[in-house]
């Protein structure tokens, strides 16, 4: 299976669902979109071996701890 | 998993709902989810000009996108932090996203409206990057706001967004803040003749993930900005988004649950600490500042002429020994 951002190949045998190779691969599901050809996935979506995936980070940092803060 | 609306198939899941959603309702959804909010909050009415802050990522675009799918009258503004390349690319994210919409993006850069960047601000004053970008941005998105006669200013700051930061100000018990966090600041006036001092703030997004901010952006095809910013590793409300993010995983619905249950059941008894402050203008800019604190000291200045004003002598003094320097030689 191939995977992207960051782009890399990952031999993970036998994960059949998005759900089971995220477990597989230890990546917070919530943290998360996976993308095949453009579209989204559900956790549920069946998987082929010669599936090339996007894993896209959707959490994002700021600046924050002082919000509000001069008003 | 099927669309939970037409039950053709599904794109998105919503644990926290027990929902999925197929391209079309997903959308339908989050724009049903932002009206909601905008409608519960009192956030802005159909006469209001709404200023939108864009950064060129994922939650900024969405929201303005939303905005005008709602039609409110929208204009977008984008602040250059000078942060290298990553601005360089933010910018263009925003002003491709603007000209696919045909509508209007105010540009400004922080450099040419007070001569520093935010690196060499924190390289200057010694001040934690995030910091003194929120400081800037906070600065000028009022200032833009109120110089261009805006009603309104829209953030992208979603639930994650919000429940990091109410975790935390409980964390800190920083009852000020605890108070503040509200999904609209209101507009504050100063002076006799009650001239606007602060804009309304609003937060359109906070019902809205932050996985479902990047999906709207996916599928409606908003080229967003997806690397983050180089100054924001070990950035603390990072920290935070990860840690409630593995509860979430675990339990579906905890950051709803305690960003809501916060609103409707806590927030009004920090209400005495949200502070009537006194304003008055600053000496440095003439902007509304908190007078609490600034007669102590006898600088009437705000926190950003302050930070700036340190900025300035530190250079000054790098310039004048570097001066020395080349004399010596």
């Amino acid at each position: 299976m191939k995977l992207r951002n960051p782009d890399r190949v990952v031999e993970v045998d036998g994960p059949r669902t998005v759900s089971a190779l995220l477990n597989r691969l230890e990546v917070v599901s919530e943290a998360v979109l996976v993308i095949r050809d453009a579209t989204l996935l559900t956790r549920d979506e069946p998987l082929a071996p010669d599936d090339e995936l996007e894993i896209r980070p959707v959490l994002s940092g700021g600046s924050r701890p002082t919000e509000g803060a001069g008003r | 998993m099927r669309c939970r609306v037409c039950r053709a198939h599904a794109v998105v899941d919503i644990r926290r709902h027990n929902a999925a959603f197929c391209p079309d309702h997903f959308i339908g959804h989050v724009n049903s989810q932002v009206a909601k909010a905008i409608k519960e909050f009192k956030m802005a009415s159909a006469e209001d000009r709404l200023l939108v802050a864009v950064s060129g990522g994922k939650d900024s675009l969405a929201v303005w996108d939303i905005l005008m799918n709602l039609g409110y009258d929208t204009t977008g503004f984008y602040l250059d932090l000078g942060i290298g390349g990553y601005s360089g690319r933010s910018k263009e994210a925003a002003i491709a996203f603007a000209d696919s919409r045909g509508v209007k993006l105010i540009v400004r850069s922080l450099r040419e409206e007070h001569g520093f960047s935010v690196p060499e601000l924190s390289a200057l004053t010694g001040r934690v990057p995030c910091s003194g970008c929120g400081l800037n941005k906070r600065y000028e998105f009022n200032r833009a706001a109120l110089e261009e006669g805006f009603d309104v200013l829209v953030t992208g700051h979603n639930l994650d967004d919000e429940v990091a930061t109410l975790f935390g100000n409980v964390l800190g018990w920083n009852t000020q803040m605890l108070g503040r966090q509200r999904p609209v600041l209101e507009e504050r006036v100063v002076g006799a003749g009650a001239a606007r001092a602060f804009v309304r703030k609003i937060k359109p997004l906070i019902r809205i993930a932050e996985r479902e901010t990047a999906a709207y952006a996916l599928i409606r095809g908003i080229d967003y900005i997806v690397e983050e910013c180089p100054m924001v590793e070990g950035n603390t409300q990072h920290r935070y988004k990860e840690a409630l993010t593995l509860l979430e995983e675990a339990s579906p619905g905890t950051k709803h649950r305690m960003y809501f249950g916060f609103l409707k059941n806590v927030s009004d008894r920090f209400a005495e600490d949200r502070g009537a402050t006194e304003l008055i203008p600053c000496a440095g800019c003439g902007a509304p500042t908190v007078a609490s604190g600034a007669h102590a000291s006898g600088e009437l200045m705000c926190s950003f002429c302050k930070t700036k004003a340190l900025a300035q002598a530190r250079r000054a003094e790098r310039e004048d020994a570097t001066g020395r320097g080349v004399k010596r030689r």
